[in-house]
């Protein structure tokens, strides 16, 4: 089929417009990894029995190290059990009956802020499961003046970088202790070999059992980076395994319904010099 | 239309309708009796794929609508509210983001195909006329549709764009700050741009009307070239073209369903996950993939021409570039339709579509930037810019005078049953 062949070439040009935007923007190659999420059948799902191990031990990560700068705004407490989430469970379909749900937002280091509906008043109290994640800090501003520099939100954070996630991961892995002669790294920087322009005030924070995993994996930095990359893939793309459900049943879909259309189209034209 | 009508309604209702609002007629007439050449190839198959991603757009686009917020502080939130707790919401955004670009493949596809089979000259001047007035508005919504997410490249794309008007000599900065409503990109220009994405595509859709109106006065153009001329040369449009259509349709879909289901975001760029923030500008602002072309015209002429400034001249190339194509039916002198008569001018026009893709290439690289062996992307830019506007101004021109057509059949019937299939 002719017109086959010039999708094809159509796509490939525009694929190649893209790579060359992805490339420049980034500066250097980024390694690529080998994503249990990846493909078009991929998921989080990496247990015998629908377990999503790694994105549960993404979760701690943040839990125990980001969250303590970064904040997850578009994120509520109920996402991690909704379906295709870190805890979505088939016995508890409604995320506010989730054990792990109501106990992670109940045990969350962070107030969340609210308004006494009797006095007016400011108040701060437990998270509910139906709240967004809270901030340690009150706004941007406390932020930056406490940390010297603006942690990124991190909802989207796979997706706002190119390179995705395994730039994420890149960086994460990328710090040296010693920057190359030459390059100077002043107080509260740090030298990362996969930032654009090295110099990041973000300090390295993947340490060799950083962590202790509730499921007993060794917590090597490798380990780690692939857990919270997974986690804020997740985060970052909560509808990932139903939109690609729904789109192989739609792709096959099509391809039936194109080859009923183009035997009907044969038959109509069998007899027809064109 | 294209002949008279043979639509005959039964007794009845039909008649009854017939002779008060001969609606069922016009239907008859334009999408089943219309009589279409019988050699149309899958190129044709375009105007049909054009119309189902109009319908998608807009049914797309109004259910977004429904749920889209367009304030400086909500937008971008609003659209991951979408995308994360609207039931299939992710489905809409990724259907309305892919479904521009597919948009925009599909038209250039159907603008290139108008190119090779000459279907721009006479008597079709009108109907090329008409695309290229949608080609612009197409491009002005999809403009507008891409500053509402409200993402860095939403908001500085919209900068570098509105800035443009800034070039034009004495009124061009009342203009630019009369388009934003405001001394820089803010509410009031996200409230107009959603207001006006909203009611571009609607023109768009009167438009077609047009277009499809134009079409069926003349009748289709077809590969040979030749007008019909007897019965023998066409088919009717139902079920012949309905099925063949309907399949490229189909075709087109998957691939457009491969991009929304499992690379929603390949066609986007990584800088609009992030709030568009005044204060932080992107290292690299690049618009949609679709403009690149014309952004690469924009930002080859650096050099001052007479009185007019580089930064003018880049603007009047980049708009001249689309200006040059309602003219075009005059500029090419030459009346073999047809490129397949054509042995010189084809090779030319293959060079232009090389070109026109190169010149994408072109638009999404730095200009100072090497391509290869030492040639900065800016002097390849330079370069394809003379040859599109060559091939518009002397190319054409000149090969219609110059150039010896190769025989061309009597009529599509010949063309279709003879031996000399070009």
């Amino acid at each position: 089929m002719k017109i086959t062949r010039i999708f094809t070439a159509a796509l490939a040009a525009l694929g190649l417009s893209g790579a060359a935007i992805a490339a420049e923007s980034n500066g250097h190659e980024v390694e690529k990894h080998d994503w249990i999420f990846n493909g078009p059948f991929g998921t989080f799902i990496d247990g015998d029995n629908n377990e999503r191990n790694s994105v549960q031990r993404g979760f701690q990560i943040y839990q125990e190290i980001c969250a303590s700068c970064h904040s997850l705004n578009q994120l509520s407490f109920r996402n991690l059990g909704e379906a295709g989430g870190p805890f979505a469970s088939e016995e508890f379909a409604n995320p506010n009956d989730n054990p792990v749900v109501m106990q992670v937002a109940a045990n969350w280091a962070y107030q969340a802020r609210d308004v006494d509906t009797d006095t007016g008043e400011a108040i701060e109290r437990t998270p509910r499961v139906s709240d967004r994640f809270p901030w340690i800090f009150e706004n941007a501003y406390q932020a930056r003046g406490t940390l010297g520099a603006l942690p990124p939100d991190l909802s989207l954070i796979v997706k706002a970088r190119s390179g995705g996630a395994d730039y994420i991961r890149a960086f994460l892995l990328g710090y040296t202790d010693h920057a190359p002669e030459g390059v100077t790294v002043g107080p509260g920087q740090y030298y990362n070999e996969a930032y654009p322009g090295n110099i990041v005030a973000m300090a390295p924070q993947l340490f060799e059992d950083r962590v202790e995993y509730a499921d007993g994996t060794a917590a090597t930095p490798e380990q780690m980076a692939d857990d919270i990359v997974t986690f804020l893939a997740w985060a970052g793309d909560p509808h990932m395994e139903a939109r690609k459900q729904l789109g192989v049943m739609v792709l096959l879909f099509l391809l039936l319904f194109s080859v009923l259309v183009y035997l009907a189209y044969r038959q109509i034209w069998e007899n027809v010099e064109h | 239309m294209s002949g008279p009508s043979t639509y005959n309604p039964k007794p009845g209702l039909m008649t009854w309708l017939d002779d008060r609002l001969p609606i069922i007629r016009l239907g008859y007439d334009s999408f089943v009796d219309y009589p279409t050449p019988r050699n149309l190839n899958y190129w044709w198959a375009f105007g049909g794929i054009l119309t189902v991603f109009l319908m998608i757009q807009i049914i797309t686009g109004i259910t977004l609508a429904m749920h889209y917020i367009p304030h400086e502080d909500m937008a971008f939130n609003s659209i991951q509210r979408i995308v994360r707790d609207v039931p299939n919401g992710w489905l809409l955004q990724s259907m309305h983001a892919n479904g521009a670009s597919f948009f925009f493949i599909a038209v250039y596809i159907h603008m290139f195909r108008g190119l090779y089979y000459g279907s721009y000259k006479a008597p079709r001047e009108i109907l090329w006329i008409l695309g290229v007035v949608i080609y612009l508005l197409m491009m002005a919504t999809g403009f507008m549709g891409y500053v509402l997410p409200w993402g860095q490249m939403s908001y500085w794309g919209a900068m570098v764009i509105t800035n443009l008007v800034g070039a034009i000599p004495f009124v061009g900065e009342a203009i630019r700050e009369w388009l934003w409503g405001g001394f820089t990109v803010g509410q009031a220009t996200l409230n107009r741009f959603f207001s006006l994405h909203y009611l571009l595509p609607f023109i768009i859709a009167a438009v077609v009307g047009l277009h499809i109106w134009a079409l069926h006065v003349p009748g289709n153009g077809n590969p040979v070239g030749i007008s019909v001329k007897t019965k023998k040369d066409t088919l009717p449009f139902h079920p012949y073209y309905t099925v063949k259509d309907g399949f490229a349709i189909l075709l087109y879909l998957m691939i457009f369903c491969f991009f929304v289901f499992f690379m929603p975001n390949a066609l986007g760029h990584a800088d609009n996950f992030i709030e568009a923030n005044a204060l932080s500008t992107p290292s690299h602002i690049v618009p949609e993939w679709y403009y690149l072309p014309f952004y690469a015209i924009l930002r080859a002429i650096t050099f001052d021409i007479g009185p007019i400034d580089a930064k003018l001249g880049g603007v009047l190339a980049m708009f001249g570039a689309i200006a040059i194509l309602f003219v075009l039916p005059w500029l090419d002198t030459s009346k073999v339709r047809s490129m397949r008569f054509r042995p010189l001018t084809r090779w030319f026009f293959i060079f232009f579509v090389v070109g026109a893709l190169g010149l994408g290439y072109c638009g999404a690289n730095n200009p100072d930037d090497i391509v290869f062996g030492g040639i900065k992307f800016l002097w390849l830019a330079q370069f394809l810019t003379f040859y599109y506007f060559a091939y518009f101004l002397l190319i054409l021109p000149i090969l219609g005078i110059v150039e010896k057509p190769k025989p061309r059949p009597a009529s599509i019937e010949e063309s279709v049953l003879g031996t000399s299939k070009a």
